[in-house]
């Protein structure tokens, strides 16, 4: 059925003529600019267009593909990058050079290359929605797995094996039904899963003050707020580079061109620290810059999110990283604007905190339709206005999510980095993560975190009557814990993202270095006690060589070196 | 398309609506022919079957029911060539300077595409400016978008200028250009600038476009397009390296709030359009460098910070943006300290990628860590001593008081013609981290205390 554009206001164009459903994905002016259905009224239908409509006119034809918005799923995704509707970037350069012009249509999956299928199920076997039917090696370390779509089941009347193109049949049912490696999935529509279960195992990040103070669970979902240049994109960087998960999804959403560039850049150069493989080989990047068209932006989220659940559902551990959703929101207050709905709170759309909380609720710790354990922990950075924690995106996130990381502009100011405050920040995980931690990092490192938590909880009190008095003021063991406290902030805390050591830190060396502070803690709380001077215990010069064996890339020995002589300066200042 | 329409029905603010005209497309130029013999131009913002509505760039004084209206059916288009090196233009390109008109090379949408994340190069190449608080604490790289924040009557003109003057990439002797566009600037700042360029000989090497206080609010949207395009075919097509200094952000952000309501559209914060964000984002991305191309554009953009205040919504939306900023205080300038850059709320988030071993020096990174966490240290033990008093601090903390005055007179404070190499800058950093006790300094590796400290180095 053909239609015609009827009028045009940015990015919203009216049309008519044709009966859509609502979110059918329609072709839009001589052109064919890609566009979505998102209001009917009487003979007219509104469209939110992905691309530029500068030059477009009313009367101009509209073609209805009768298809909701939909990513292809199949091997070939890792290592790409796309735009928020799936278009591959690289091809779009290919095709129309280093200016994204419009009216380009590219697939998600390459049509041409070839993949080797291993079939892993056999002609006669009843397979149904999300049974694994076959493997195709995807990059060295992952094994893509060709899945039955989740509405489909039969039983196999043919099967094959051997190299393919991702369209080309490689299973046909007994009802008929033909199957290839690649699947399309609405992305507006989350993917089935058997059942959510409780996420139980952290997602080990390498930042200390992530795992070791604020952890979020796999599965779980975790928002970074915090004004500009505080830290959320570093941070979220830190994590798709280091966390210990088979596959990242990391969204540009509304966000700089070249932070994306940056991470096309090093991804294929950094290691997996779990593989040794380049970290490029496990993340999928879908960047719809700030400059890029504003509905293909509100798209990203949801085409990165369901390429999250396809893999998913084979089982893997995914991690989603989506730099901002202030961004994204505020591409809804956009589109909602221009269709003149009601705005809610500071002119967002009512349905943000809906959107919102749909978004996360598409994390979790599962079990896939075929039985397997798979998981989606979600990170989301959000950006609020003038960095006020009151604004309706920040707060309808952390209504939401379980954990906060909450930065803080004073100490980026400072340099302080991660600038992720210690004592507004949460995480629900903790309690229930605290048996993994046992088992799994030292039987007593809960206690030492927990010492760390209260000393820093101590420190923000003592802090406040120095302001009115001075240090010196404050007696002899306050002082102590003061300077305690400086050791957990620039020693532990402080990790220097940019730093070839520092950047990552094995749970281990976390321990370590913990443990390393709170044995100064003791001794010098006993030396204090036996009447040692403040100022010599102040003055050890073990403590100040403690501040950089983190930096050290021989650590171990760096930290032996540094509690022998701690132990030797103890001695010599005797007391005892 | 050269019929002329007389078929306004109303005149609103800077907007015009008119129906039964032939298909009209979005974004289209429009010329509109006055009564008087002028004319004007506008842009298509809304259109449809029954009805569209045109933006007026010049304003709409002076037009009525009877003026014409003709769709010239493209977009705005500015004529590009390298001609335009050593022009003035208007602030919708048109000459000011008595010179012919441009013969284009070429004519190119002021829209401008958005550039694929894929063909970006990180910006890597270092940018000597001169000024210390910049090369040593937030250094400049070339495709780097990098804004002034400053507040009305402090100099930031002054620093735009000395950094057009002295910034280079060490060693190197390619192409550069500067295009400059002022938007909504009175005469005399827009002098200072010109009088300048001239003096330094910087103008032939100069594209300017002139957009004043009293020129027209609504061509204050198209002047920084204008700008950029002629930025980017300098750079992209000419192979240059292009410094563009857009000013003042804010009045373009005011022509837009002003916009915005002669729309009816609903207001986002403080008044200013929901779209703010994206659109300024459509202007600071223009700034980069491509794989494969030579030239680039380095974007160096003042801002006046409504009431000093960096969450305002201008700064805040841009901050989001750009890649760091340069905070210009009112505290230094009144302390008399020139250029009075706080470097604290500054930032150069590409600096980690301009400098180092190859690139500027080893010890960068640390040298500039490490005065941060100590000048920011330093100032919050002021506000202390002006309570408890001086001698209530540690003998540590003390030190430490010292050095932020030390760094406020001898890194911050230089000369308006002096241009420090980066060699320059970071020995005067070490010449007052050596002040500081050894122990404080734990953002240095020993290797770079070993090789630079005075205390160390010459022995
Ligand atoms: N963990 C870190 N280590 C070192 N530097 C950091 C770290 N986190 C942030 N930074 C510094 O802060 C700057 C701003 O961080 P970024 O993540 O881009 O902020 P945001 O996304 O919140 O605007 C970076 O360019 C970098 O210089
Ligand atoms: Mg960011």
């Amino acid at each position: 059925m053909k239609g015609e554009i009827y009028r045009v206001a940015g990015p919203v164009v009216t049309i008519r003529g044709i009966k859509p459903k609502m979110y059918d994905v329609v072709q839009v002016g001589h052109e064919g600019l890609m566009g979505e259905v998102i209001r009917i009224e009487g003979d007219k239908a509104t469209v939110q267009v992905y691309e530029d409509t500068a030059g477009i006119k009313p009367g101009e034809p509209v073609v209805n593909t009768g298809m909701s918005l939909s990513v292809e799923l199949g091997p070939g995704l890792l290592e790409s990058i796309y735009d928020g509707i799936q278009r591959p970037l690289m091809v779009l350069q290919e095709k129309m050079g280093d200016f994204i012009q419009r009216g380009v249509t590219a697939n998600g999956l390459s049509r041409e290359k070839v993949w080797e299928f291993r079939p892993t199920a056999k002609k006669g076997d009843s397979v149904k929605g999300g049974d694994v039917i076959g493997l195709v090696q995807e990059t060295e370390n992952i094994e893509h797995k060709i899945m039955v779509p989740p509405t489909i089941s039969g039983t196999i009347s043919e099967i094959k094996a051997g190299k393919f193109k991702v369209d080309e049949i490689i299973c046909v049912l007994e009802n008929g039904t033909q199957l290839s490696m690649m699947q399309k999935w609405p992305v507006r529509k989350p993917r089935p899963v058997g059942k959510k279960l409780m996420p139980n195992k952290p997602l080990i990040t390498g930042q200390r003050i992530l795992d070791g103070l604020f952890p979020v669970a796999k599965g779980g979902t975790a928002a970074i707020p915090g004004p500009f240049g505080s830290g959320k994109t570093v941070t979220q960087q830190q994590l798709a580079k280091w966390s210990d998960t088979d596959i990242v999804v990391y969204i540009g959403c509304g966000e700089r061109g070249n932070e994306m560039a940056d991470v096309l850049n090093e991804f294929p150069e950094l290691q997996d620290p779990k593989t040794g493989r380049p970290l490029m080989e496990r993340t999928v990047l879908i960047a719809n810059t700030s400059n890029m068209p504003v509905a293909a932006r509100e798209a990203s989220v949801y085409t990165g999110i369901t390429i999250a659940e396809y893999y998913r559902d084979m089982g893997y551990d995914v991690s989603l990283m989506a730099d901002s959703t202030s961004r994204w929101a505020e591409a809804m207050r956009e589109i909602s604007s221009r269709l003149e709905e009601m705005p809610g709170e500071e002119g967002y759309p009512a349905y943000l905190s809906a959107r919102l909380s749909e978004f996360y609720e598409r994390a979790g710790y599962v079990r896939t339709l075929e039985g397997q354990e798979g998981s989606i922990t979600v990170i989301g950075a959000v950006s609020p206005p003038g960095g006020d924690f009151s604004e309706p995106v920040t707060q309808n996130t952390l209504r939401i999510v379980k954990v906060f990381w909450a930065l803080d502009a004073k100490l980026a100011q400072r340099r302080h980095f991660p600038s992720i405050n210690w004592l507004t920040s949460y995480s629900l995980y903790t309690q229930g993560l605290s048996g993994w931690f046992g088992e799994n990092v030292a039987p007593d490192w809960v206690t030492l975190r927990d010492n760390a938590m209260d000393l820093l909880q101590q420190e923000a009190e003592l802090q406040e009557i120095v302001q009115l008095v001075g240090s010196d003021a404050l007696p002899e063991d306050q002082q102590l814990v003061l300077e305690i406290c400086r050791m957990l902030r620039e020693y532990f805390l402080q990790q220097n993202a940019f730093h070839p050591v520092d950047t990552y830190c094995p749970f281990d060396k976390q321990y370590k270095l913990l443990k390393a502070i709170s044995k100064y803690g003791e001794m010098a709380t006993a030396a204090l006690e036996a009447g040692v001077p403040m100022k010599d215990i102040l003055s050890l010069e073990s403590k100040d060589e403690l501040a950089k064996v983190k930096f050290e890339e021989n650590f171990q020995d760096a930290l032996d070196a540094v509690l022998t002589k701690m132990d030797k300066e103890f001695a010599q200042l005797g007391g005892k | 398309m050269t019929k002329e329409y007389k078929t306004i029905t109303e005149i609103s603010g800077p907007l015009v609506f008119l129906e039964k005209t032939e298909p009209v497309g979005y974004n289209e130029l429009v010329t509109i022919n006055l009564p008087d013999g002028t004319t004007k131009r506008g842009q298509v913002l809304d259109t449809s079957a029954d009805m569209v509505a045109v933006q007026v760039f010049e304003g709409t004084g002076g037009l009525n029911e009877e003026s014409g209206v003709v769709f010239t059916g493209e977009t705005i288009k500015l004529p590009v060539s390298k001609d335009m090196l050593g022009r003035i233009l208007s602030g919708s390109g048109e000459p000011l300077d008595g010179g012919p008109r441009i013969i284009p090379e070429d004519r190119v949408d002021v829209n401008g595409a958005s550039m694929n994340p894929y063909s970006r190069m990180p910006p890597e190449e270092f940018i000597q400016t001169g000024i210390s608080t910049i090369d040593g604490t937030n250094t400049l790289v070339r495709g780097q978008k990098l804004p002034i924040f400053s507040g009305s009557g402090l100099p930031h003109n002054e620093i735009a200028l000395q950094i057009a003057r002295q910034a280079k990439v060490p060693g190197s002797t390619e192409d550069f250009a500067v295009v400059f566009a002022a938007m909504g600037i009175t005469s005399e700042e827009a002098q200072y600038f010109m009088e300048d360029f001239e003096k330094t000989g910087a103008l032939e090497r100069a594209v300017v476009f002139l957009n004043l206080a009293d020129d027209p609010a609504v061509e204050r949207l198209i002047t920084p397009r204008m700008a950029l395009t002629a930025a980017e075919y300098l750079a992209y097509e000419h192979d240059m390296h292009v410094l563009v200094i857009l000013t003042d952000i804010t009045n373009y952000c005011e022509a837009l709030r002003q916009m915005g309501a002669a729309r009816e559209e609903v207001p986002g914060r403080r008044g200013y359009p929901g779209y703010m964000y994206t659109d300024l984002a459509s202007l600071y991305e223009r700034a980069g460098v491509i794989k494969g191309r030579k030239g680039s554009v380095t974007q160096f953009s003042i801002l006046t910070m409504p009431g000093d205040d960096i969450t305002h919504p201008i700064p805040d939306l841009s901050g989001y943006i750009t890649e760091g900023q340069i905070v210009v205080s009112r505290e230094l300038h009144r302390k008399g300290i020139y250029p009075p850059i706080n470097v604290l709320p500054s930032l150069s988030r590409l600096m980690n990628s301009g400098i180092g071993a190859g690139k500027t020096r080893d010890d960068h990174k640390a040298v500039s860590d490490q005065m941060y966490a100590a000048y920011a240290e330093g100032r919050d033990l002021r506000g202390l001593v002006a309570i408890v008093g001086k001698e209530a601090l540690s003998e540590r903390d003390q030190k430490i008081l010292e050095f932020a005055d030390l760094f406020e007179d001898r890194f911050v404070r230089q000369g308006r013609d002096e241009d420090r190499t980066i060699e320059d800058t970071l020995n005067v950093s070490w010449s007052i981290l050596a002040e500081l006790p050894e122990a404080l300094l734990t953002r240095v590796d020993n290797k770079y205390i070993q090789k630079y400290h005075p205390a160390h180095k010459s022995k």
